[in-house]
């Protein structure tokens, strides 16, 4: 293996999760580039100088039908030359009013919307959904679903952090290379959920109290090839991309957000730990078995785009250490709690708040019952969306090309962001 | 200053990839659909169908129009009328059947509602067509399909609905929860075995 | 974490004159909330964040409620004199409850990873006087999701730096998140054979329709 990062220097880094925010973290060990800002304190915005008339600045709709707006998204840039000096995003293109619609039906029948809202990560919607209604109702999810949940959940990250790093690539100019290589294993991956749910990605396999049907028979075999393959694939990956010059270039000192700006803004994900705050929401909740599982939650130091793109980078390896440990774990047993009912399901009255960690950051349904079969009130609380909300600080005084990198390392998915 | 190291490396990468390409079976995913086709998965889905026992179509049909699939489907894109005798009484059985599938979403769910088994996924989806409306609304005998075919496209789970019926009318009408019933026990998942045995 | 009523007596005792409510949870007793005057939300927002044994600093979820007008059966027992003789009566009265709408806030320590805290602010009714804090000055993340409830539930947060529309487009008029809001007729055909349905399209679409 001709790895970047020697092992025992990357385990010592890696913070494990149960650690203050102010625990060791990878970024010592991360290539810099001389005279590039260290810290997010020590970046410091380009100073703007505005023009004295009203002429000088530009402004210039990127999107809603640009290939770097992941989908139908437009930012209204101001620009003073090439500087950005107000960015305001507009989105609702896809806006299709998915709580409302959770509202008008049972229970059960926004199982199915949810797989639409981030459609990389159908299975994590379900289960967030899931979570929240267990909750609610007071179900007990069988060991053996938990432990596919798990694993379901781990495989979904792994292809959305692969697939994001090919996108940013491409918004970078890196034109098909890395998305393919992601692609490439995506593809076995999809494989892998198109066998167990029958879709590829609108999966609907989660049930309230656990899953819709059990594991096809080989199916954990054929899973662990693709996981044993997994690091290979992660270590090539990082010996194309992680030293290229271009890429430390064009992403270090980047769109840099500081621990503080990053908590008030409501960042969560893989953007918040980039910058430094130990905020996972699989250690902190403890939700499902990953209490039962070893893995490290790695953190940046600089906050800019080069530690997203490595964060999710290390997220995937960790996801592969989860994979490893769940599916030597996985229980006999029920697949789903007897006790649960598909038809005439009726919660007790009362409200409830369920998160859990989904790829892109905290994915949370937030139900109100008044003990019919509808939810009352039925809201999501979108990661990709409110990891939006300070796009505007972290592009002011970067260039136009930068935003393309900035917005990429976001990593949204309109169907989410608009609803 | 190493300038150039890591595109170096990255170059070494992509030329691995590209001869690797050749020979490797890892790097070789690209199926030349439709001259080259993948075998489905046996849960593939697409669009549901209608199965009928026996050889005639209108009669063999096993839904008996109670409408719970089209009172559960999210979002409303299946139209049942029950048929009636001259006098009036109920038939057991849909005068018409209709699945919008511009509008399905293949859930699944008029599948796992169904007591009656009569309704279950169908894997065809090569079903593009010039006509907006008329060829994607699907009426009762574009939908039923034999239970021979049925037991073809997913023959694990039609062994076990075939057991269930087999054991009597009463049981399959009284079976609550079709698909998402407890699983069967664990030893007929290769999932559970393999996993105990390499625990550490 | 403290309960909910240790976070209660200290807030009130922090904010001398700030009435506040606990509402409970029937579902799940740990996620019971706040009522918070929207008069004084800001103060109480920022002793949440910035009290070092609360500390919260993150504001997850920001959502809106819309409470319908309804009417509560009250029973009482009267006494009445008929013919000037005593009887109890049970009656039966109903009271319209107003209707109102709300900004429920779901908030997290990250420093000291607990929570949460869920507050509620409510409007005095669903048409003039939708008015709420905001509590963006508080947590930056409450922007989007504020502007996202004005949006779709017509709650107007005072004191947001930039209350537009975000989902809907700006023309829009109504609020569609609202439980009375009512579709606009614009249906486009499409042979669905639902009852209704062909009702609509038959209006529209006179000779389609009855194709
Ligand atoms: S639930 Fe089954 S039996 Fe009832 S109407 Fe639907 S397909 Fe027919
Ligand atoms: S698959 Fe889903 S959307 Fe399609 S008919 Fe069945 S319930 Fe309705």
């Amino acid at each position: 293996m001709n790895r970047r990062i020697p092992e025992d220097v990357l385990i010592e880094a890696l913070s494990t999760g149960d650690l203050v925010p102010e625990s060791p973290s990878h970024a010592a060990v991360l290539p810099r580039p001389e005279g590039a800002p260290r810290t997010a304190s020590e970046a410091k915005p380009h100073p703007i100088a505005l023009g004295d008339s009203e002429g000088t600045l530009l402004e210039v709709a990127v999107g809603p039908h640009h290939p770097s707006t992941h989908g139908v998204f437009r930012m209204d840039v101001v620009l003073d030359g090439e500087r950005v000096v107000r960015l305001k995003p507009v989105f609702g293109y896809l806006h299709r009013n998915h709580e409302k619609l959770g509202e008008g039906g049972a229970y059960l029948a926004a199982m199915p919307y949810t797989d639409r809202l981030d459609y990389f990560c159908s299975l994590t919607n379900n289960w967030a959904y899931a979570l929240a209604v267990e909750r609610l109702a007071g179900i007990e999810v069988p060991e053996r679903a938990e432990h596919i949940r798990v694993i379901t959940a781990e495989l979904t990250r792994v292809l959305n952090h692969a697939c994001l790093i090919g996108f940013l690539l491409q918004e970078l100019g890196s034109m098909g290379t890395p998305i393919m290589y992601a692609f490439r294993e995506r593809e076995k991956i999809l494989e892998l959920i198109e066998a167990l749910t029958g879709s590829r990605m609108m999966c609907n396999y989660m049930r309230f109290g656990g899953c819709r049907c059990d594991l096809p028979s080989g199916w954990i075999e054929a899973c662990r090839d693709v996981v044993e393959a997994l690091p290979r694939f992660l270590d090539e990956f990082e010996n194309l991309l992680s030293t290229n010059e271009i890429l430390m270039a064009r992403t270090q000192g980047i769109g840099v957000l500081s621990a503080e700006q990053a908590v008030q803004a409501g960042m969560t994900g893989p953007m918040l730990r980039a910058s430094g705050v130990n905020y996972d929401l699989r250690k902190v909740d403890r939700y499902g078995v990953y209490d039962r599982f070893e893995f490290g939650v790695p953190l940046g130091a600089h906050g800019d785009v080069y530690d997203r793109y490595m964060i999710r980078m290390l997220e995937m390896r960790e996801s592969v250490r989860i994979l490893q440990q769940a599916l030597r774990a996985v229980p006999a047993g029920p697949i789903i709690n007897p006790k649960a009912r598909l038809r005439g399901f009726k919660p007790p009255a009362g409200e409830v708040y369920g998160r859990i960690e989904a790829p892109k950051g905290e994915l949370g349904f937030y139900l109100i019952s008044d003990g019919s079969a509808n939810p009352y009130r039925y809201r999501i609380r979108p990661p990709s969306f409110i990891n939006l909300t300070i796009l505007e600080d972290m592009c002011r005084g970067a260039t136009l090309q930068d935003t393309v990198a900035i917005l990429g390392a976001v990593d949204i998915v309109m169907g989410e962001v608009d609803r | 200053m190493n300038l150039g190291k890591g595109i170096l490396k990255g170059l070494v990468e992509t030329a691995r990839n590209f001869v690797g390409s050749y020979y490797d079976p890892a790097r070789l995913v690209t199926i030349q659909y439709p001259d080259e086709r993948r075998a489905l998965p046996e849960k593939a889905r697409s669009f549901p169908m209608l199965v009928y026992d026996g050889e005639d179509p209108e009669k063999g049909l096993r839904c008996v129009a109670c409408k719970i699939c089209e009172k559960e489907c999210p979002p409303q894109c299946i139209y049942i009328v029950l048929d009636r005798d001259e006098k009036g009484r109920p038939l057991r059985r849909p005068k018409i059947f209709d699945l919008d599938i511009s509008v399905c979403m293949s859930c699944q769910i008029c599948v796992e509602v169904c007591p009656f088994d009569a309704i279950k996924m169908n894997t065809e989806f090569e079903l593009s067509t010039a006509d907006r409306f008329g060829s994607l609304l699907l009426h009762k005998m574009d939908l039923a399909r034999p239970a021979s075919y049925y037991l073809g496209l997913h023959p694990v789970e039609a062994g076990e609905v075939n057991a269930r019926l087999a054991a009597g009318p009463g049981h399959a009408e009284t079976k609550a929860k079709p698909a998402a019933g407890p699983a069967p026990a664990a030893g007929t998942t290769s999932g559970a075995k393999p996993g105990d045995s390499d625990r550490p | 974490m403290e309960t909910l009523e240790q976070i209660k007596s200290r807030l009130e005792a922090a904010i001398p004159g700030l009435g506040l409510e606990i509402q409970c949870n029937g579902a799940v007793p740990g996620q019971a909330s706040l009522v918070v005057p929207p008069a004084r939300a800001i103060e109480a927002a920022r002793f949440l964040r910035d009290d070092p044994r609360l500390a919260l600093d993150y504001c997850s979820n920001v959502s809106g409620v819309d409470w319908l007008d309804r009417v509560v059966e009250e029973h009482a027992r009267v006494t009445r004199v008929i013919d000037g003789r005593e009887r109890v009566f049970d009656e039966c009265r109903e009271r319209r409850v107003p209707g109102y709408l709300e900004a429920v806030y779901h908030l997290y320590s990250m420093r000291l990873k607990h929570g949460p805290v869920i507050l509620r602010q409510r409007t005095v009714n669903r048409v003039d006087q939708a008015r709420v804090t905001s509590l963006t000055p508080v947590w930056r993340s409450a922007e989007f999701q504020e502007r996202e409830a004005y949006d779709l539930f017509g709650i107007v947060f005072e004191g947001h730096p930039d209350l537009r529309r975000i989902l809907m487009w700006d023309e829009f008029r109504d609020y569609p998140m609202r439980k009375d809001y009512v579709e606009p007729d614009d249906y486009e055909y499409e042979p669905t054979p639902h009852d209704d349905l062909k009702e609509k399209a038959r209006r529209h679409y006179p000779i389609e329709a009855d194709a």
